[in-house]
């Protein structure tokens, strides 16, 4: 968003990329501590605090933080890892969990007062999940497939007239292997970015028109930004919601794939 | 060296598609460690929780119904010894209506057959009373009618034999005719 005349001083700017998503150093010296390295390790710390509060000595009759939590892996399990490993479910629960939470408690960084910055909004931490996930899969596709036999299913499911072949198989190959696991951490990382920049856009134009340059023309335009900014902060908690589940539900998927040939 | 680094975490700040290296390792590093923690360590805890939970929902619904069961049988038993009580009641009170019957026939009979005793003995003693009476009357009337009849023919009837025979074929004319009447 440069413009090619400089904007005056007192002229309202968007915000950009690089304002919102560049951070220097928390402590002069340490260059790797910054804030999306510290709320990532936050994140885990919240995470593992929470579930071990939740899970740490589950009781039959569920009591406070527990009940908050088995609604959270209820969600997973019937939502995301049934529909897609069946009877495996259970044995890739763990898994699915820690992708759900630390997803969401990843992007629910971004409504926080205060804290507002979705560490997913850094392609690094989906990358890191998504890389994680698409080596599972490869292993998993070639433990229960065989070598060759996962990569036939995967490039030449059967029942299909021979010429398909040709223009499927390549296909086939780009989408599951290397298409996949990028729109895989793309997705989380887009949405949250996309979401980052809008807020911080409404929210910029209400602090801006209403406090550093209030005008009677500019008070409405204020306005509006607040208004705006409290729409989109309850509509990007749904998406942040969204993409969590959908980022389990990828995975559940891919898992799934790998263990059984598709039909 | 750290300037270099800098640079280059300032070159990469400017795509947002390029990962920052010491983001990867702080991302893989977090990931592994709540994995390791929440996937391993937890997730079993609570899956063994839920299960139990299942055994003891499923146990508490087993046992509710073996309760409804025995109770049912239980109720059935009782419904089952009612009937047979009421069966047996009634079977006793017919029992006692029937013996109660027989002993009132039984008695009716009795004063039937006493009563017809009490009938035949006074018919008897009647019989036996008209018998003497008649005995007695016979010799009476005998005795007054030879008395008449020899006080109106004279002596010639003096005769005890013939005064007899006169006397006894007079009497059982007397009679037939007075049995005829009483027929």
């Amino acid at each position: 968003m440069i413009t090619l005349t400089a904007p005056a001083e007192d002229q309202f700017k968007a915000p950009s990329p690089d304002e919102l998503f560049t951070f220097s150093p928390i402590i002069n010296g340490v260059d790797w501590f910054t804030k999306p390295v510290l709320l990532a390790l936050l994140s885990s710390v919240v995470v593992i605090w929470f579930c071990w509060a939740a899970f740490g000595s589950p009781k039959i009759v569920p009591r406070g933080v527990q009940n908050v939590a088995e609604y959270g892996y209820m969600f997973v399990r019937d939502q995301v890892a049934r529909p897609f490993l069946g009877k495996d479910a259970d044995r890739w629960m763990g898994l699915l969990v820690t992708l759900f939470f630390m997803v969401l408690l990843w992007n629910i960084m971004g409504v926080i007062p205060v804290v507002q910055f979705p560490v997913a909004s850094h392609i690094a931490f989906p990358a890191v999940l998504a890389g994680s996930i698409y080596v599972l899969k490869v292993y998993l596709g070639i433990k229960h497939q065989g070598a060759v036999g996962y990569f036939k299913n995967m490039m030449f499911p059967p029942g299909l007239p021979k010429g398909i072949y040709l223009l499927l198989a390549p296909i086939e190959f780009l989408s599951n292997l290397i298409i996949a696991p990028f729109t895989h951490a793309v997705r989380l990382f887009a949405n949250m970015f996309a979401g980052h920049m809008l807020l911080a856009f409404f929210s910029m134009v209400g602090f801006w028109f209403l406090f550093e340059k209030l005008t009677p023309l500019g008070a409405g335009v204020g306005v509006v930004g607040v208004i705006m900014t409290i729409i989109f902060t309850g509509f990007e908690l749904f998406i942040q919601f969204l993409q969590a589940f959908l980022f389990a539900m990828l995975a559940a998927m891919y898992i799934g794939g790998s263990l059984h040939a598709e039909h | 060296m750290m300037k270099a680094a800098t640079l280059l975490a300032a070159e990469e700040g400017s795509n947002p598609l390029i990962p920052h290296t010491f983001e990867l390792v702080v991302g893989i590093f977090s990931f592994f460690v709540v994995l390791f923690v929440v996937g391993r360590l937890l997730v079993p805890r609570i899956q063994k929780t839920l299960a139990e939970r299942t055994d003891a929902i499923e146990g508490g619904i087993k046992r509710a119904e073996e309760a409804q069961a025995e109770a049912q049988n239980l109720q059935k038993q009782y419904r089952e010894q009612l009937a047979e009580a009421r069966q047996e009641a009634g079977r006793l009170r017919e029992e006692a209506r029937e013996q109660a019957a027989q002993i009132r026939a039984e008695l009716r009979e009795e004063a039937q057959a006493e009563a017809r005793r009490l009938v035949d003995a006074a018919h008897a003693q009647i019989e036996a009373d008209r018998q003497a009476a008649f005995t007695q009357l016979r010799a009476e009337i005998g005795r007054l009618s030879t008395d008449l009849a020899g006080r109106i023919v004279g002596e010639s009837l003096e005769d005890e034999a013939r005064q007899r025979r006169v006397v006894d074929r007079f009497l059982d004319e007397l009679e037939s005719s007075n049995a005829q009447a009483v027929r």
